[in-house]
């Protein structure tokens, strides 16, 4: 980053590989420019206020799971279970409203207020993650398989939650006092969508997070080398756990905010979604073996991916074709990426060279 | 110029001819304008101190590296080797220092892989495997079965597989990098009339080794490296070790260490009954108990795998499976976490910059705070300008060379990198530092000021433990050496008294009578068996 810095400083003398550099590190901004003015001119109706906000409630949905997976990603590991934790979250969620807690032993059932049930639903999210960070820091299992269990745990109990079955009208009744929880998928501040401003308090939080904190440093020192991250008194462990929580917290708040749109809880809900969300940190320039990538990355990848597809629809591409372009530019990003990353080793040898 | 005219005297052929090879790592020169001759049918032996570029020279030839420049030269046509398959197609071998062998497969399949034999091209031919299997072991004198799985096999047999393997491929070239290093003496015996025949045959052997008077016994031609470049090349029957050991080094190296004496302050450091234990039995760091005082440059020498950096792993708080008590200033140390023990003032410079020491996708800064962040912290964030106050220092007081501190760590060189990495350590503000083999693998300038920073740290109070294997940088630097050997500490001298016909028989301590027993401790360890880190 500072050497985006240092390389601003020095414009008056940019060299032509500095140039070739620079255009390659905002390669992912550029290929959204390029996407949104291809999409304006092919499509009257692309770049119309109405159009660009369902645009970005979906952006946000994919950048939020995003910002998760980014922290997971960073430290070198994967997180597949976020889909189903946000199908899962958005049942509990939806149950609680619907169904509230009940207590049998008593003969009561307690309808707790709409402010609680999305913590609740935030904390089942924070531990659906600490169970997968235990199981791959504690029994030393590898990510991609530890979160694929979960993957299918989290599926099979939202799905068992209701026995398949949605939760349909969650507006909760005035008489319980559970009522207000749509207020978060429709309400608006300052015209822009509640869960817009939901993706940039985050993206903004862990942003700084990865950047400013000790916390943010050891999660990419984890990524770089995690034996000297341990050797150097980092709590290796303790931090992959953290980020795990973060993304199921993310996911669960991503539960919360679909099922707060449609007003109803589906057990299938979130299916995919974190191929979404491992695409979105891939074209955001982070790196699979962790180490290297970024926050802002992925929440302009998460916008390519979103004004891709939306994109795509608004052109009438059918579906079939959008798969096979998605796929496409998701493996040319990472082979672009890789480009970068040997013009850059190179770059660095070069000026250490001129210094000798 | 004497060089040149050595080669035209000499009558035996040159088989393989590497010209001008330089290869450029980012951050080192491994190899820099690199002549070397391999004469057919002779023993040609390469030899030079770590890091001096034999095994990247080797590896070039046997299509494992490319070089960045020069040319090879196969019975005086260019060749390109560009992998190792296209190596084996001209008839070169390599019978590598690290075991290549695949542990989960038996003997035979390791000795054929990628080269299976096949009927009709398609199945393999088990029963002609193992015939050729089982004649090269009887070649080399070994009862092993060909169908035992290799990671069922001692460290010595797995070279021996090694051996048959590279053997069992026609070879003209064949490439030994420290084939003893892991053999008996009887073994050494039988590989050394194994490599006679095969000089009988016309083969070419080359022959990489420490081992300097075994060198001289088995070699015809002898050819040296020092810091990536060829020193000299000579018969072997005209040069004697005193010759290769000045050639290996070159300038006198007590040269590079200036002692500078220093008043000692009082304890600082008490260990009382470390021990770590091994798997299988025995231990790996064996009741050991010293002290070290303010000051003070301990000296710890001995063989590897004598459990000297497995003794600075377990001080650091990384083996909770070990035992022992430590006092540090007059205190004993509860603490049992890496981070807590940093906290108390204990640092660790570790033996392999690169897989320890290291995250080499940061930047020089972010490397060096990377263990003292909670000194920059402004509240719960990190102040950039703490920060680079800290670094800036470092990078000064160390000399650093790097284009600044947000340069990419991986593009500075061994010696500057192996600088960040102290700076990390000293950032903690510790009181004990312990350098494991501090001076491995960079070139002598950086080695004198490693020194240099050594002397300095000392002089203002540190208590420093250093880990080396080189005898000569040990007995110039330590006010005390002590000696271990199979876990123990086999020997303590103080400046005064140590030399290095001593400390070399205290290394050897509880080896039995011969010297290259040494490794039949580890021998036992089997291949597969994870972190099975020989502490080289």
């Amino acid at each position: 980053m500072s050497q985006a810095e240092a390389t601003v400083s020095n414009r008056s003398r940019l060299s032509g590989a500095e140039i070739q550099q620079l255009l390659l590190r905002a390669r992912a901004f550029i290929a959204l420019f390029v996407l949104v003015i291809i999409f304006s001119i092919l499509s009257p109706t692309f770049l119309t206020p109405a159009n660009i906000v369902i645009m970005s409630k979906h952006v946000a949905i994919n950048a939020i799971l995003g910002i998760g997976m980014t922290f997971v990603i960073l430290t070198g590991g994967i997180d597949l279970s976020v889909g189903s934790i946000v199908g899962l979250c958005a049942m509990i969620a939806g149950g609680l409203i619907n169904e509230g807690i009940i207590l049998e032993m008593f003969g009561v059932v307690v309808y707790p207020h709409v402010w609680t049930i999305m913590l609740m639903t935030l904390g089942a999210g924070l531990l659906m993650g600490a169970v997968s960070g235990l199981v791959i820091t504690r029994f030393n299992v590898a990510p991609f398989i530890a979160t694929l269990g979960m993957l299918y745990v989290a599926r099979g109990l939202a799905l068992l939650r209701s026995n398949g079955n949605t939760f349909a009208n969650l507006v909760g009744r005035p008489e319980l006092g559970n009522t207000g929880f749509p207020v978060l998928g429709a309400g608006n501040f300052l015209g822009i969508n509640y869960s817009i401003w939901i993706m940039i308090l985050f993206a903004v939080v862990a942003a700084f997070v990865t950047q400013r904190t000790p916390f943010g440093r050891q999660v990419y020192a984890i990524g770089g080398n995690e034996r000297a991250a341990e050797l150097s008194g980092v709590r290796v462990n303790r931090v992959k756990v953290l980020v795990y929580m973060i993304s199921g917290f993310c996911a669960a708040m991503v539960g919360l905010i679909i099922s707060s749109q449609l007003v109803a809880a589906h057990p299938a809900t979130g299916t995919f979604f974190e191929l979404n969300a491992i695409a979105a940190v891939v074209l955001g320039g982070t790196s699979l073996s962790g180490g290297r990538g970024s926050i802002s990355g992925t929440i302009i990848g998460a916008f390519v991916i979103g004004v891709l597809t939306d994109g795509l629809i608004g052109l009438g591409v059918s579906s079939f074709w959008q798969q096979v372009i998605k796929g496409a530019v998701i493996v040319l990003a990472v082979i672009i990426d890789q480009l970068q990353a040997r013009l850059q080793e190179r770059a660095a040898l070069q000026r250490q060279q001129q210094l000798a | 110029m004497n060089k040149m005219a050595q080669r035209a005297d000499s009558a035996d052929a040159i088989v393989l001819r590497a010209e001008q090879i330089t290869k450029v790592f980012p951050g080192t020169i491994a190899l820099d304008k690199v002549d070397f001759n391999v004469y057919a049918g002779k023993v040609n032996v390469l030899v030079g101190e770590n890091g001096a570029g034999k095994s990247t020279l080797m590896k070039i030839l046997a299509g494992v590296e490319r070089a960045t420049s020069g040319k090879l030269l196969l019975d005086g046509k260019v060749i390109d080797i560009h992998s190792p398959h296209d190596a084996a197609e001209h008839g070169i071998g390599i019978i590598y220092q690290e075991m290549n062998l695949f542990p989960n497969l038996n003997v035979t399949e390791n000795i054929f892989m990628a080269h299976e034999k096949v009927t009709n091209g398609i199945v393999i031919d088990r029963k002609e495997q193992r015939r050729v299997t089982q004649s090269l072991l009887d070649r080399l004198e070994q009862e092993i079965d060909p169908d035992e799985s290799v990671s069922n096999l001692r460290i010595g047999q797995q070279q021996i597989v090694e051996i048959a393997k590279a053997l069992a491929q026609d070879v003209r070239i064949l490439i030994m990098d420290e084939p003893t290093s892991a053999l008996s003496a009887s073994e050494v015996d039988v590989l050394f009339g194994v490599i006679r025949d095969l000089q009988a045959e016309g083969v070419a052997v080359i022959y990489i080794s420490h081992k300097l008077d075994e060198l001289l016994q088995i070699g015809n031609y002898v050819t040296v490296l020092r810091d990536g470049k060829l020193m000299a090349e000579r018969p072997a029957d005209e040069i004697d070790v005193s010759w290769i050991i000045e050639q290996m080094v070159g300038r006198n190296p007590a040269s590079l260490f200036h002692y500078q004496a220093r008043e000692l302050g009082g304890e600082l450091l008490r260990v009382e009954n470390m021990s770590l234990p091994r798997l299988g039995g025995g231990f790996t760091v064996d009741h050991v108990s010293f002290t070290l005082r303010r000051g003070e440059i301990l000296g710890i020498y001995g063989l590897m795998g004598a459990g000297r950096s497995e003794l600075f792993e377990s001080l650091l708080g990384l083996h909770p499976e070990g035992s022992g008590t430590v006092w540090l200033d007059g205190e004993e140390v509860k603490a049992s976490t890496i981070r807590q023990r940093i906290q108390l003032g204990m640092t660790l410079v570790p033996e392999d910059r690169q897989r320890e020491g290291l995250v080499q996708s940061m930047s020089v800064a972010d490397n060096m705070v990377l263990a003292s962040l909670k000194k920059y912290l402004n509240g719960f964030y990190l102040s950039r300008r703490k920060e680079s106050a800290s670094v800036d220092r470092m990078i000064d007081e160390m000399s650093v060379k790097t284009a600044g501190p947000q340069q990419l760590i991986s593009a500075l060189s061994g010696g500057n990198q192996q600088k960040v990495v102290v700076a990390k350590s000293l950032l903690t503000n510790p009181q004990v530092l312990l350098l494991d083999e501090p001076t491995r693998g960079i070139d002598v300038g950086a080695k004198a000021e490693i020194f240099e920073i050594m002397n300095r740290l000392a002089g203002e109070g540190y208590g420093i433990i250093f880990i080396s294997s080189e005898l000569k940088e040990v007995l110039a630097m330590s006010d005390r050496i002590l000696v271990m050997s199979k876990g123990k500490i086999t020997g303590e001298f103080s400046r005064g008294e140590a030399g290095e016909e001593a400390l070399v028989a205290a290394s050897a301590g509880g080896h039995g009578p011969s010297a290259r027993r040494s490794h039949e401790g580890e021998a036992e360890r089997p291949v597969s068996s994870f972190r099975s880190r020989s502490s080289r």
